[in-house]
């Protein structure tokens, strides 16, 4: 007996009590039904299955830290609008070909000089951190720039877990790169894979340097760099590396992709500064995605006060 | 040759001026539609997140494929021996300029709000830019002597001023791979149309020098003798 015949025997007087459905039976019927309704759903649009994720109460109503004056880019615009060649050169590839990155299972290996390598499961990585909500300025190269209600911890709370020894001065960070099995954009040499990016250890420790699982509450799309990525947001776009699996503390400069790539256009510091000429893009004013005209570039990308110290005496020219 | 095959080309050629106009017609409303379809992204109703982007691609990219289209009419001519495809190349190399013009334009309002000081900062401060700037001037007497009387009174001179596209489309190449960060699949791939087109045309200036300097040459020591 289905549901769908329930119209023929709701008037049958000749049904005994035997007839009735037992409720537990009916019930696992019922779900039976609404599970292989969203499986085939979640097939067919992808989409819901992200909407289920949403459910997780981590990124649900997490307290906002770090607040701007300003309005946030558009979750669209943000999940649609991406840099990142593992997944496809193009704007809108990343979200196109968001599916060819697989997040789970998912870890992470520490390496280098700290007392406490290893490797470890992403939940293992998550686990002791308190999350929040920070909406920082995110600002690309290219002179377009987004802001971004970014959820994680931050960076330097995860280092020092590992406990990053005394000649640890850089820690270089890694994204997955299966030579057998390469992402969309990786089968060809476009960068130096895997893509690779590194800070000093001052300004990996800063607070500002965050570690982001999630944006708008949601968990972080693959084109977004899921499952873990970084947020430098005083640095251009390129230094905030997606997709995570390997971290490692270095007693030298580590090698990052886009400097092999074109050393006099991409610095290892790559600080925001709209008085430093860049050979491509002219870095004195940005287009904030959703406006037509551009607005002045601030230097340190408008977080100067707490982090120009780190390069004071340096010559920003010279260490673009 | 079938009948019907037959009775098209008839009707070409007794309705061979309307059947361009038809042509250009058709094409120039595709150009206006396609253009106006990224000039009103950037008022409403757009998908995109950086519809300014959009338009400075879209209008980029079409500049340089009908370039390429006016530069494949004469050896296409050639090849196909259809004289008629000469009707057509001063009609795509002006819809190249309108298509530039517009990349043009938007680079200078949208970029740079008309702010002449920031502008020539980014002509000389940036290769890609300079190199586009340089073809974008180019092309200006282009589409100037393109009108029929200004082609009459400037006679031969015509001939010699519009090989100037030649350079115009390298440059247009050259700006086109300067951009890109990374991935030069593309502008490899105009590069190598870009270079065909030169090598054909080259081709066909060496040939004609021989042959001028041996006019029968071909006719009694052909390549039969060897």
């Amino acid at each position: 007996m289905s549901i769908f015949n329930e119209k023929s025997t709701r008037f049958n007087s000749n049904l005994t009590q035997s007839d009735v459905t037992d409720e537990s039976l009916f019930l696992k019927r019922r779900q039976f039904i609404k599970a292989s309704m969203s499986l085939s759903a979640m097939a067919y649009f992808p989409q819901l299955a992200m909407a289920a994720a949403q459910d997780n109460p981590k990124y649900s109503s997490l307290k906002r830290t770090i607040d701007l004056d300003l309005e946030s880019s558009s979750y669209k615009d943000i999940t649609t609008y991406n840099n990142f060649y593992e997944l496809g050169y193009g704007k809108g590839d990343p979200v196109a070909n968001a599916a060819a990155l697989k997040t789970e299972p998912w870890s992470v290996t520490i390496e280098g000089e700290c007392e406490r390598p290893g490797t470890f499961a992403l939940e293992d990585i998550l686990k002791p951190h308190n999350f929040e909500e920070r909406l920082y300025r995110f600002r690309c190269v290219e002179a377009w720039s987004m802001v971004i209600p970014w959820a994680g911890f931050p960076l330097a709370e995860l280092l020092k877990r590992f406990k990053p020894n005394s000649k640890a001065k850089y820690v270089a960070f890694e994204t997955l790169y299966d030579e057998r099995n390469p992402l969309p954009g990786q089968r060809r040499d476009v960068l130096a894979w895997p893509y690779r990016e590194g800070l000093r250890m001052d300004e990996a420790m800063h607070p500002l340097s965050f570690i982001a699982t999630g944006i708008y509450g949601k968990p972080l799309p693959n084109q977004n760099g899921a499952p873990l990525r970084l947020v430098v947001p005083w640095k251009y776009g390129f230094k905030s590396i997606k997709s995570i699996v390997k971290i490692r503390f270095t007693e030298t400069q580590p090698e990052t992709s886009w400097n092999l790539s074109g050393p006099r256009e991409y610095g290892f510091y790559s600080n925001v500064n709209p008085e430093v000429s860049h050979p491509r893009w002219s870095q004195k004013r940005e287009r904030v995605i959703g406006k037509l005209f551009k607005q002045p570039t601030l230097k340190f990308n408008g977080y100067e006060d707490q982090v120009a110290a780190m390069y004071a005496g340096m010559d920003l020219r010279k260490n673009y | 040759m079938s009948a019907n095959q037959y009775l098209l080309k008839s009707f070409y050629k007794t309705h061979k001026v309307k059947v361009i106009s038809a042509a250009k017609l058709l094409i120039s409303v595709a150009c206006v539609l396609h253009i106006g379809y990224f000039v009103r992204a950037l008022f409403c109703c757009s998908s995109w997140a950086n519809p300014v982007e959009k338009l400075s691609h879209a209008t980029g990219e079409w500049g340089l494929h009908f370039l390429l289209l006016s530069l494949l009419i004469s050896p296409l001519r050639r090849h196909l021996m259809w004289s008629d495809l000469l009707k057509f190349r001063r009609f795509l190399g002006l819809w190249s300029f309108v298509y530039i013009f517009v990349h043009f334009f938007g680079f200078i309002l949208f970029d740079h709000f008309f702010y002449l000081p920031s502008i020539v900062e980014d002509v000389i401060d940036r290769p890609y830019i300079a190199v586009g700037f340089a073809g974008f001037v180019l092309i200006i007497p282009l589409a100037i002597t393109s009108f029929k009387r200004l082609q009459k009174k400037l006679g031969k001179h015509w001939f010699t001023l519009h090989k100037l596209v030649y350079l115009i489309g390298i440059l247009g190449v050259v700006h086109y791979w300067w951009l890109v960060k990374a991935d030069v699949f593309w502008p490899m791939i105009y590069a190598a149309i870009v270079f065909i087109l030169l090598a054909d045309r080259l081709f066909v200036f060496i040939k004609k020098r021989q042959d001028k300097k041996q006019p029968f040459k071909n006719a009694t020591t052909g390549s039969g003798n060897q």
